[in-house]
């Protein structure tokens, strides 16, 4: 076998291997799609019930709540970032990173400072790469998040809501995830969690849903006080839940195309290994013949 | 036809039961309320304990419910719980040991979910 057919077997094992990989990497992170979706769903009553709870409350009551009303002039807005553990899934962490510098760079133009919370190891990565300053980060369940990892999360979040801004405290929470619209559509978007803006929670709702007069026990301040948080937790699970499936499905995408890919170089690289081989054989006739035509001429010669 | 009143019980990762009951009671803050149909709109912080649904065919449902909201309006009743078991999927036996262990540890969060978890099985 000839030096260039050996150099193209070689590439063709090769490029076989890796298609193998990404293959089972595209089908791994299809099957995980179906169970992330199926999460979603199951938690969608809740984070339903609540947002209608939070609206009675906050729309019903005449309370002043430091988490539903607007500062007059917020000066520190915080982040919540949520990116991936793991690479290989396209664009997903880039954009959803482009979208929270751009989320900054709009505060900033506002006159707040911003804090930045990060989720995933690949937010970390980038942050850390242009030492920039990350108030707190979480890594290892973007995957599957439970509810626990989001409670965990939430927790100094809503710490840093309820201190003074003179202390370090923020006035307004956004989040930046990737919104799961479909198999093939995922957006990162951000979003304000607080202050409540209720104009959007009520559309959610459905228009023209007139909300009774609720009696709260123990108080309408204690219920508002105990609902929030949990408010806060239920929409960053939601969110961690509906970018572990952006996730997959990115990472779906970005495998299928890698196979795909490695499919047509090895198509490729049979051809060229196959003229290759062609070549050789054409090479080979012509040395016998002109090797034989040569004793021919010679023999021919001795005759004479 | 008595009336009734539709439930729906609802953990932070699933829905944990749903249909119609005559009668609800559960933990608040400020102690026990019993919720019929035809209630004033309600909205209430629950406390860790037992929540028992009377269902319209005469059987009960207890469930262990570990903080969350009661709210109650147009006969329809939500129940919104992190975390939410029906008694029948209370091991005991686990309950128990992890009551044991949290009060060795003195652990006392996850003593009081062990307690409620027994207290939940024992009303049912």
């Amino acid at each position: 076998m000839g030096a260039q057919l050996r150099v193209y077997k070689r590439r063709i094992r090769s490029v076989t291997a890796t298609k193998k990989i990404t293959k089972a990497m595209e089908m791994i992170a299809a099957s995980r799609i179906v169970k992330a979706q199926r999460q979603v769903a199951a938690s969608t009553p809740y984070a339903t019930e609540l947002t209608r709870a939070v609206t009675a409350v906050a729309g019903g009551s005449t309370t002043k709540h430091p988490l539903t009303t607007e500062a007059e002039s917020p000066a520190r807005a915080a982040i919540l970032l949520i990116t991936s553990d793991r690479g290989l899934a396209g664009g997903y962490s880039s954009n959803a990173i482009k979208a929270a510098e751009k989320l900054t760079e709009r505060l900033r133009g506002e006159g707040k400072e911003v804090d930045t919370y990060v989720i995933g190891r690949k937010g970390v990565a980038y942050y850390g790469f242009r030492e920039r300053k990350i108030s707190d980060s979480w890594t290892g369940f973007t995957d599957s998040p439970t509810y626990a990892d989001a409670k965990r999360a939430a927790a100094p979040l809503i710490e840093a809501v309820s201190k003074e801004t003179a202390e370090g405290g923020v006035d307004e929470l956004h989040i930046v995830f990737t919104e799961f619209v479909s198999m093939m559509t995922q957006n990162p978007v951000d979003d304000r969690m607080l202050p409540l803006s209720l104009g959007a929670t009520e559309q959610e709702d459905g228009k023209g849903e007139i909300l009774p007069l609720f009696d709260f026990e123990p108080s309408a301040e204690d219920v508002l006080d105990a609902l929030l948080p949990r408010y806060v937790e239920s929409r960053i699970y939601n969110a961690l839940l509906q970018a572990a499936a952006s996730e997959h499905a990115a990472r779906r995408r970005a495998m299928k195309s890698a196979t795909d890919n490695a499919g047509e170089l090895i198509k490729t690289l049979s051809r060229l290994a196959n003229a290759a081989r062609q070549a050789e054989i054409t090479q080979e006739i012509s040395e016998i013949v002109g090797g034989a035509s040569a004793l021919a001429d010679a023999t021919a010669g001795s005759d004479k | 036809m008595a009336a009734e009143l539709h439930v729906e019980l609802v953990a932070a990762d699933r829905s944990v039961w749903s249909g119609e009951a005559t009668l609800v009671v559960a933990r608040t803050t400020s102690g026990d309320i019993g919720v019929m149909p035809g209630h004033q709109p309600l909205l209430g912080v629950l406390e860790s304990g037992p929540v028992t649904i009377r269902t319209s065919d005469g059987g009960t449902v207890v469930a262990a419910v570990h903080g969350g909201f009661i709210s109650f309006a147009d006969d329809k009743l939500s129940l919104l719980a992190e975390i939410a078991e029906l008694a029948d999927e209370i091991d005991v036996q686990r309950a128990e040991r992890a009551l044991e262990r949290a009060k060795s540890d003195t652990d006392a969060a996850s003593e009081r979910r062990a307690e409620v978890r027994l207290r939940a099985v024992a009303a049912h």
